[in-house]
């Protein structure tokens, strides 16, 4: 069946609570994902009462604050801090984002629960296994395909057909669209999820490419493709406002198209 | 991450391949839907009609073949819809793989019966005038 509670070994304990530093100004209260799967049998939450007055304005910050100044243990996965690498994706108070990109003060409630990405196994803390996630994006084969020798400058097309990609390539692939999706929670093992039929839609939308046929063969499956019921969480969640639903819909277009 | 398999995660994404199959059912998915509409507003209508003239009245009813049409359309159409709504259901959260298959045959078998018994009904009104009793 579906897993509508979590398993046992996934249930969260209460955990510790570190207060805020003597002369504190402005304390925010952090409710954080905490899990060792070498150490801890169940993740617990750990309460940080942070000064936010000595810490910038993003999640991300404060997390990088908790890290530097209280707990070195807790573990984040992060790199460009600026919306562009996808890495430090996190669900903030019940919500898929980016921590660096998205203010504390913008994340409503008087604690802000930070955890991985909901539905994952869980490598350390707030770091997801995303290992089946790049692989399904890998399995799209996101990369031109052609037959025609190559030319010898380049491939051209005209700014209109640039622009159908606008909307599609800007993906970083954080996962916040696939790992907020309960049709991706059931059935990821056979669900490609809204991130990697993003990037199959971008490269059937791509007119340089000239392998629309197989990249409709891969997709057509009652699964990878149709698991999708328009739920829209992805369009929700997407930091980078794009809208995944919308090309799935383009993509069952596609497939209606070819046989009508 | 722990794995009960040393299949790599690119084998793991690509499963068993494509079945290339689902936009036929798409397909009628949304084709049962918009032909539903027509369908249920006159379903409305029959009920309104039937409720009027007693037993004699909605056999007369059922005998003319527009209604008789209809009333079997909408029965064969619903079980359809209802099927196909039915499947997505197990096939979204039934994950134990002996029960899955039994559950989609048992929801198959039951939705044609369904339509059947509505179908042959409603023919032996329309076609022999008496009720099932």
């Amino acid at each position: 069946m579906a897993e509508f509670a979590l398993p046992k070994n996934s249930k969260l304990t209460k955990g510790k609570h570190h207060p805020a530093p003597e002369g504190a100004k402005k304390v925010k209260t952090f409710k954080v994902y905490r899990y060792d799967p070498e150490v801890d049998s169940n993740p617990r939450w750990d309460t940080y009462d942070v000064d936010v007055g000595s810490c910038g304005p993003m999640v991300l910050d404060v997390i990088l604050h908790i890290k530097n100044t209280v707990d070195p243990t807790l573990a984040i996965r992060r790199s460009c801090r600026e919306g562009v690498c996808g890495s430090c994706s996190v669900n903030l108070g019940g919500r898929n984002t980016l921590a660096c990109t998205h203010a504390w003060s913008d994340v409503p409630g008087k604690e802000i629960t930070i955890s991985p990405l909901p539905h994952m196994p869980v490598i350390k803390d707030l770091v997801a296994d995303l290992t089946l996630f790049f692989a399904q994006y890998e399995s799209i084969e996101p990369w031109l395909h052609t037959d025609t020798p190559e030319p010898q400058k380049e491939w051209v097309q005209t700014p209109e057909d640039r622009g159908l990609v606008d909307g599609l390539y800007e993906c970083i692939m954080c996962a916040c669209c696939s790992t907020s999706c309960p049709s991706y929670w059931w059935n990821q093992e056979k669900y490609l999820g809204p991130a990697a039929l993003l990037q199959a839609y971008r490269w059937l939308a791509d007119s340089r490419d000239e392998a629309r046929g197989e990249r409709l063969d891969y997709l057509e499956d009652p699964f990878k493709l149709y698991r999708c019921h328009t739920i829209m969480n992805c369009a929700q969640v997407c930091p980078k406002g794009l809208n995944p639903a919308k090309a799935i819909a383009s993509i069952k277009a596609m497939l209606v198209d070819r046989v009508v | 991450m722990a794995q009960s398999s040393l299949r790599t995660p690119l084998s793991r994404a690509r499963g068993l391949g494509s079945a290339h199959e689902g936009v036929g059912r798409f397909i009628s998915e949304r084709a049962t839907s918009v032909a539903l509409v027509p369908l249920t507003l006159w379903a409305v209508y029959a009920g309104v009609k039937l409720g009027q003239g007693g037993y004699a009245g909605a056999v007369g009813f059922l005998q003319s073949p527009v209604n008789a049409v209809m009333a079997a359309l909408l029965i064969f159409v619903s079980a359809l819809h209802m099927k196909m709504g039915m499947q997505v259901i197990i096939e979204d959260y039934i994950h134990i793989p002996n029960r899955k298959l039994p559950l989609l045959l048992l929801n198959s078998g039951l939705c044609w019966l369904a339509a059947a018994i509505g179908v042959f009904s409603v023919l032996k009104v329309a076609l022999l005038g008496v009720g099932a009793h």
